[in-house]
């Protein structure tokens, strides 16, 4: 198992159990480091000034799209720094809406958090195109059949999570792309939940277009990666215009440069670009081998004590990730979570940005708890233990 | 009283399992409010009926834990038979309680019992929604809400 709680300064001051990767993770040291260095040592603007510190902010700026790039293995010009997975999602959702019409098809699925379908929502509406859901089987999964039985000639986008944030399942890609392919449509990948866990290869996955962020694989906060494939990318018309994007400014005509700074209006996030390589570099010392065997201890652990606890509803008992999705019979999630506080456990309550899950589920919100590499059993006899005094607490009190 | 006994006090129970005015009339003297809390899925309506400056009627309908639901059913209870003026008090005096500062316990009644809120920050919300409602709703910037 690993053992890196001290690589992580928050644990000087909390003594929390922390169970909400998921959402956002904590910040090693050596992140917070990398972006001290940008504020004390080269804390200027990049791509503009023409003297030494300028220059070095450049490097190291573009050194961390060199990390972020060999770490999903793209060529450097794919990658795109962003705000986020949801501002990513955006611009690709933007410039491919431009493209659709009345009558084309974009596949999204019930797993969606609201970033990988809201976009989609207005792209439908600005266009004319329809929606369509992925049935999920009876364990929340996507199949290859239930996929190719929504996919058609006028299929031009698919838009689907990598991980689900609620239900932790592993959507088949390697399967579900060549077909999409096939079909001509472009296929866009949410893995937000996925990057902070497993190997990415965009090359290997031939995926079109892929979004992460960087604060739920402890990286900063503020900045997130579109990975697109360059001819798409540039193809693309930008969701924002302004400085550094453009090419050519006269009365008489614009024009736009090619990616990533098509997309890079504005001064970006220089610190968290460093950090954000900075975390790569973090995990990839760590391995991700030894990062998902950790993640699936800790839950395996959990998971056969809380199954063990009558009055338990776990959503997604088999998934393959660190996420367990639950509620306790007759408790809301709300009241729920207010008593795994008085334990100093941190676990997630509500609808997780996916409306759409929770009523899939039939219900009006869950809880969920995350691992990651931080966690140790600690942490989940912590959480078993405070689930059993929330039961208590409730049945006490007349629940 | 430990804090989560200080929360989940006997009378947020009883209006729990046991709502009071819940239930919307269908009757266009009532002016509806409908709010949700998105981040948690709280989803409550407030329906007040006035005759001049009295509030004659208060109901109440919707989803949500057991701090959301209780104080909709509390603060039903509380505002039958006050004037505009008085629950526009009330109101002042319960937000003012649930930041932790002096409220007057004779005035609140039943509602006293959400103080322990303030050792919950992050319960503010479902606490308030109701109340939020029939504020909107006394200024009757609710639209009518169909059901």
């Amino acid at each position: 198992m690993l053992n890196v709680k001290a690589d992580f300064p928050v644990f000087r001051h909390s003594n929390v159990a922390y169970l909400d990767t998921a959402a956002s993770s904590l910040t090693p040291q050596c992140v917070i480091d990398a972006m001290q260095t940008y504020y004390e040592k080269f804390p200027v603007n990049v791509h503009r000034g023409v003297y030494a510190l300028g220059y070095q902010a450049t490097e190291a700026y573009e050194a961390a799209r060199d990390r972020v790039a060999q770490f999903i293995n793209a060529p450097r010009n794919s990658v795109v720094f962003t705000k986020g997975a949801s501002h990513a999602l955006n611009i690709v959702a933007h410039g491919l809406g431009k493209t659709l019409n009345p009558g084309d098809e974009i596949i999204v699925s019930e797993l969606e958090h609201h970033s990988n379908y809201l976009p989609w929502v207005e792209a439908a509406k600005l266009s004319g195109a329809r929606i369509v859901f992925v049935p999920l089987n009876a364990a929340g999964e996507i199949t290859v059949e239930a996929f190719q039985a929504v996919l058609s000639p006028k299929t031009q986008v698919v838009a689907l999570t990598y991980v689900s944030n609620t239900m932790g399942t592993i959507t088949p890609l390697s399967s579900l792309i060549p077909l999409a392919h096939e079909q001509g449509a472009v296929v866009v990948v949410d893995a937000a939940q996925a990057a902070a866990h497993k190997v990415i290869d965009v090359s290997a996955l031939d995926v079109d277009f892929l979004a992460f962020s960087a604060h739920k694989m402890c990286g900063p906060t503020g900045i997130g990666v579109l990975y697109g494939k360059e001819a798409h990318l540039n193809a693309l018309e930008p969701l924002e215009f302004g400085g550094e994007m453009n090419d050519y400014v006269s009365k008489e005509s614009v024009s736009y440069k090619d990616a990533p700074y098509r997309f890079e209006t504005g001064t970006p996030p220089i610190a968290e670009a460093l950090g954000l390589a900075q975390a790569v570099h973090y995990l990839q010392t760590i391995g991700f081998e030894a990062l998902e065997a950790h993640e699936k201890a800790l839950r395996a652990y959990t998971l056969e004590a809380l199954l063990k606890i009558p009055g338990v509803t776990i959503y997604n008992p088999n998934a393959p990730t660190g996420i367990i999705h639950f509620n306790l019979d007759g408790v809301h999630p709300h009241d729920a979570v207010s008593a795994f506080d008085e334990h100093d456990v941190a676990v997630r309550a509500g609808h997780h940005c996916a409306q759409l899950m929770m009523q899939w589920l039939n219900v009006p919100a869950t809880l969920r708890a995350s691992f990651y590499l931080y966690n140790d059993f600690e942490d989940c006899d912590r959480f078993i233990a405070s689930v059993k005094a929330a039961q208590a607490f409730f049945a006490g009190v007349g629940f | 009283m430990d804090r989560l006994h200080n929360l989940y006090r006997q009378i947020i129970m009883d209006h729990y399992k046991k709502p009071r005015h819940q239930g919307l009339i269908d009757d266009p003297g009532y002016t509806n409010v409908h709010l949700k809390n998105p981040s948690c899925g709280d989803d409550i309506t407030i329906a007040v009926k006035r005759e001049g400056s009295t509030i004659v009627d208060v109901r109440h309908q919707g989803s949500g834990c057991s701090i959301c639901c209780s104080s909709a059913s509390v603060m039903a209870d509380l505002m039958i038979g006050k004037t505009v003026s008085e629950a526009n008090t009330l109101t002042a005096m319960y937000a003012s309680m649930l930041q932790g500062d002096t409220f007057d316990e004779s005035m609140l009644k039943e509602a006293s019992a959400y103080q322990g809120i303030k050792q919950f920050p992050a319960r503010y919300k479902c606490a308030t929604l109701a109340w939020k409602a029939f504020e909107a709703a006394l200024k009757e910037e609710g639209e009518s809400y169909v059901r």
